[in-house]
């Protein structure tokens, strides 16, 4: 472990002020080098892009911690070595967590009182954001990456400029596949809090132990294997957002240490007594019922009265109106181009079975029909035998609100909707089961059909190699 | 029994980048480590998915590199490939930890200065 010295700077104010303190805020990552180009110091956005802590980096050739693809090709710092001006490009780097992020870097020198370059200063922006955005912001009816255009979205998308501009807590609620993380996610980007860090918390997806230290940090020496100090998520998103899905899942006692935090904003790192001042928005999300919860005596009271100051309720696609066939559109637009597919759109009849399924699974089960269809079809339209297969089961109970021009587009239909040649088929399937079998077996038989060749089965399916080799690791496909 | 380990390489360092690397050096270890064949093989462009297609080819057993997207990584695990990534360092002293059993994934092996001072 190494100890960083604490550098001060002098003569700019009365007192000295703390130099890693100041960095520390800036809401940019900022790498320091010397002219040797050997890490000095990192800050805290920095810290959360790369997940190289400063003492990690301190003395390592920045090329081994930025890890960025202009650092091998065209290294900004040896191209300005003869000239004193910024350089501005954009890249890419690969994080601790082995994520390709695009990325913004401008490099400066650092000049000592005599104009004699003393080292270097990298500021790197995540573009991620501003990359989806650049290409989702002509997008019709929809509000940053949310599409539909049903009265109950409209008044969703009045609301949601309005409280992303304040700066309360939000509650996001709905079923699941409702789409609460992109929520979360446009009103980060349109909030004042945009440059800041949106750290994404699952709090179902750790257990206690882990989630505490994971949410709050903890200090070197508070357990076993806390060799190092470790900020937490909540210290990496301040002045951002923290966005805690899955709040329903938190344990009582987790409870209490976030209604602490919301109380006064300090956070205390497990084995700390010294705390931190964090300034976070905070945005929860769940598919559970909190009222149920509290009544069951599951989750506190006083901490849905402090993280529903502002609700925003996700309506389930059944309920959406007209929205369908708008977000099958969207989605088949967006994988025609992805998988480069020269399909014309659906079926007449086609388009019957999916404006009348129920959608239990909502927008992550329509995107998913609509995945799969694209990548099965070998038609110039997709046809009612290119969907996955419990589509075509019983007619469920549960109706979608149809618009008129889906209603229409029914009446126009010659398919003969639902009927009991398919109704004796697939009656009892569990859908998540006969949906993975399905695709299971499209891949089994395209490997048999190539006599197990991997690029050929995969041209066969219209898909990459990778993309067949992560769906044969999926369902677990032995080559 | 043969042990095939390729590390990428930069220079006389670990590629910092697999993605990036267009140079590998392939060893052939016998029993104890004791290196029987060395090869260096130059890329003609740099390319992940080559990289992998050349480990398979070569079937090796493990890859020593700095950053690896997951995917690739996920993929060379699920081939069998013992990958260590996000090395930085020396490949000659990476080799000398991995012989040693002492190489985890993550390690900084080079020497730390900071304005030509060793830290």
């Amino acid at each position: 472990m190494i100890n960083l010295p604490r550098p001060l700077i002098t003569n700019l104010m009365t007192s000295p002020l703390d130099f890693f303190h100041l960095i520390d805020e800036l809401p940019l990552g900022v790498l320091i080098l010397d002219t040797n180009r050997r890490v000095v110091f990192l800050n805290r956005v920095f810290e959360a892009l790369s997940g190289f802590s400063p003492s990690m980096a301190y003395g390592v050739q920045c090329y081994n911690i930025l890890r960025g693809a202009a650092c091998i090709s065209n290294c900004p710092v040896l191209s300005m070595k003869d000239g004193n001006h910024s350089i501005s490009c954009e890249s890419d780097m690969i994080n601790f967590d082995r994520q390709l992020l695009p990325i913004r870097m401008v490099t400066a020198p650092i000049l000592d009182e005599n104009n004699n370059i003393k080292g270097y200063l990298e500021t790197i922006e995540d573009i991620r954001l501003s990359q989806k955005i650049d290409r989702e912001k002509n997008a019709a009816y929809s509000f940053v990456n949310i599409v539909g255009r049903s009265p109950q979205m409209e008044k969703i998308f009045q609301t949601l400029p309005v409280l992303a501009q304040s700066d309360v807590s939000i509650l996001i609620t709905g079923e699941t596949g409702t789409g609460k993380d992109l929520v979360a996610e446009a009103i980060h980007q349109t909030s004042g809090r945009e440059s800041g860090p949106f750290i994404k918390i699952n709090c179902g997806a750790l257990p206690e132990t882990l989630l505490e230290s994971e949410i709050f940090g903890h200090q070197k020496g508070a357990f076993t294997g806390a060799v190092e100090n470790k900020p937490g998520r909540f210290k990496l998103a301040h002045n951002g957002t923290i966005f805690l899905t899955e709040i329903g899942d938190l344990t009582l006692s987790l409870q209490v240490k976030l209604l602490t935090f919301l109380d006064d904003k300090i956070i205390y790192p497990l084995g700390s007594t010294k705390g931190f001042l964090v300034n976070v928005r905070i945005i929860a999300a769940t598919h559970r019922n909190l009222e149920q919860m509290v009544e069951q005596g599951l989750f506190r009271k006083d901490l849905l009265f402090r993280l529903n100051v502002a609700r925003i309720h996700l309506p389930p696609l059944r309920e959406r109106e007209g929205d369908i066939q708008l977000l099958i559109d969207h989605f088949f637009n967006s994988y025609k181009q992805q998988l480069d597919k020269k399909i014309n759109g659906f079926s007449k009849e086609t388009l019957a079975v999916l404006l009348n399924y129920h959608y239990e699974g909502n927008i992550r089960e329509l995107k998913n029909i609509v995945e799969y269809s694209t990548n099965v079809s070998d038609h110039l339209t997709i046809e009612p035998q290119h969907l996955p297969s419990y589509l075509l089961g019983p007619p469920s109970s549960m109706k979608y609100k149809q618009s008129p021009i889906e209603t229409q587009a029914l009446k126009n239909s010659s398919y003969p909707m639902l009927t009991d040649s398919f109704s004796t088929r697939d009656n009892n399937l569990n859908t998540s089961e006969t949906w993975s079998t399905i695709q299971r077996e499209i891949i089994i038989d395209a490997l048999k059909k190539s006599k197990g060749k991997k690029k050929e089965a995969a041209k066969a399916l219209g898909w990459g190699r990778s993309t067949l080799w992560r769906k044969m690791r999926h369902f677990k496909i032995d080559s | 029994m043969i042990h095939k380990i390729t590390i990428t390489l930069y220079n006389e360092e670990v590629a910092p980048r697999f993605d990036l690397a267009t140079e590998v050096l392939i060893m052939i270890l016998s029993k104890g480590n004791i290196i029987e064949e060395k090869k260096t093989i130059v890329l003609p462009r740099s390319s992940a998915d080559d990289l992998c297609y050349l480990l398979l080819s070569e079937k090796i057993n493990t890859l020593i590199c700095g950053a690896i997207e997951d995917e690739f990584f996920q993929f060379l695990k699920w081939k069998k490939i013992d990958v260590y990534d996000s090395i930085a360092g020396d490949w000659s002293r990476a080799f000398h930890c991995w012989s040693k059993k002492t190489l985890k994934s993550g390690d900084i092996l080079s020497r730390r200065t900071v304005e030509g001072i060793n830290v």
